[in-house]
């Protein structure tokens, strides 16, 4: 007799900001991610099922969605870590607007980093020598410590500061400013530091460490903006910025 | 919280650390010595240092606490800004007038 095979039961947010969750059930392979059930589900059950990704191997930020509760990469988050009892809730991620099923809109999460003052301000043109920055150098290990930012917007979606507060620039473009406020090539730091001590920067964050705790790449945006919150106050009282 | 807010609120935590040690070193020693209302009244009226003492507490008490009620108003409130700073004003105020009115009437005779 042959053996059955092993099943997940797996539910699908299905619609826009309204919608429901649609419970489908898939094959239970080794090593399944997150990002494989939710293509088996596209591919073999519903092909309207609407989704992100492009690299499927945790370089492209792409994949992030809400699996059961919490924001995760889906590329690199096993089913056998998630799924509980043999289920599984994926969803749309959090503190962003839905454009259709898993798909959100990273409109804002992006504009924010704009707003932080997220662009590399060069100071050198191409007919100059190219900067020697040490690796030891301390604030290259302080800008390294943020640099590998993957842009997947987990951070953001597990920012209770975001969620209450629309403005929030949110820990990723935070950490970005915090990146280029350390890098010694950058001239922009005036601009970046007014805007990240305006109302909705980094005085904002409640240190929750949400991000901290989710963020794929282990890195610590808490700290970035700890940091940032030292640098602007230090620049507001020796009066290089204004409230 | 813009980084002025943030300023005035971190200083004025820094301020009342010392003041909040000194104030309940102030109340083990009145109910250890079994002082009454009078004896403690005795002691504060007229007295230039207490009502300086309390006077700085109450004005750091009412900017510290009017900073966080306008972050708790415009996170959990649709207010603006502006009206979310525009009411803690306003608790700040009562806050400094209640608090200020209590020290009045404990230093001066």
């Amino acid at each position: 007799m042959p053996e059955t095979p092993l099943e997940l039961s797996v539910s699908l947010w299905r619609g826009t900001e309204v919608g429901h969750y649609e419970t489908y059930v898939v094959p239970q392979r080794d090593s399944q991610t997150v990002l494989d059930v939710v293509t088996f589900v596209q591919r073999h059950i519903d092909p309207s099922l609407s989704y992100r990704f492009a690299c499927r191997v945790g370089v492209c930020g792409s994949c992030a969605m809400t699996v059961n509760g919490r924001p995760r990469w889906t590329c690199r988050t096993l089913v056998s870590k998630v799924a509980g009892g043999g289920h599984v809730e994926i969803g749309p991620l959090e503190n962003l607007a839905v454009i259709k099923d898993l798909t959100t809109d990273m409109e804002q999460f992006f504009r924010k980093w704009q707003q932080a003052k997220g662009v590399f301000t060069p100071t050198k043109t191409r007919q100059d020598a190219i900067g020697q920055i040490r690796p030891d150098n301390p604030a290259r290990i302080v800008a390294d410590a943020g640099i590998e930012c993957i842009n997947c917007g987990v951070c953001y979606a597990a920012c209770d500061t975001v969620r209450w507060s629309s403005g929030y620039l949110g820990p990723a473009a935070l950490t970005r400013a915090w990146t280029l406020v350390n890098d010694e090539r950058d001239g922009g730091n005036a601009a970046r530091l007014q805007a990240v001590a305006a109302s909705g920067g980094c005085h904002a964050c409640h240190s929750h460490q949400s991000c901290q705790e989710l963020c794929p790449q282990a890195l610590n945006p808490t700290a970035s903006i700890a940091g940032l919150k030292r640098r602007t106050v230090a620049a507001y009282l020796k009066g290089e910025i204004k409230a | 919280m813009n980084v002025r807010l943030y300023v005035w609120q971190r200083l004025t935590a820094a301020l009342m650390v010392p003041l909040v040690l000194v104030h309940i070193a102030v109340i083990f020693y009145a109910t250890r010595q079994g002082m009454t209302a009078a004896d403690i009244l005795a002691r504060t009226r007229g007295s230039l240092v207490w009502a300086s003492f309390y006077g700085i507490f109450v004005a750091a008490a009412a900017i510290h606490a009017s900073i966080g009620v306008r972050t708790v108003l415009s996170e959990w409130l649709p207010l603006t800004d502006r009206r979310a700073g525009l009411a803690t004003i306003v608790f700040g105020l009562l806050l400094a007038a209640l608090g200020l009115r209590a020290v009045a009437a404990v230093v001066l005779s």
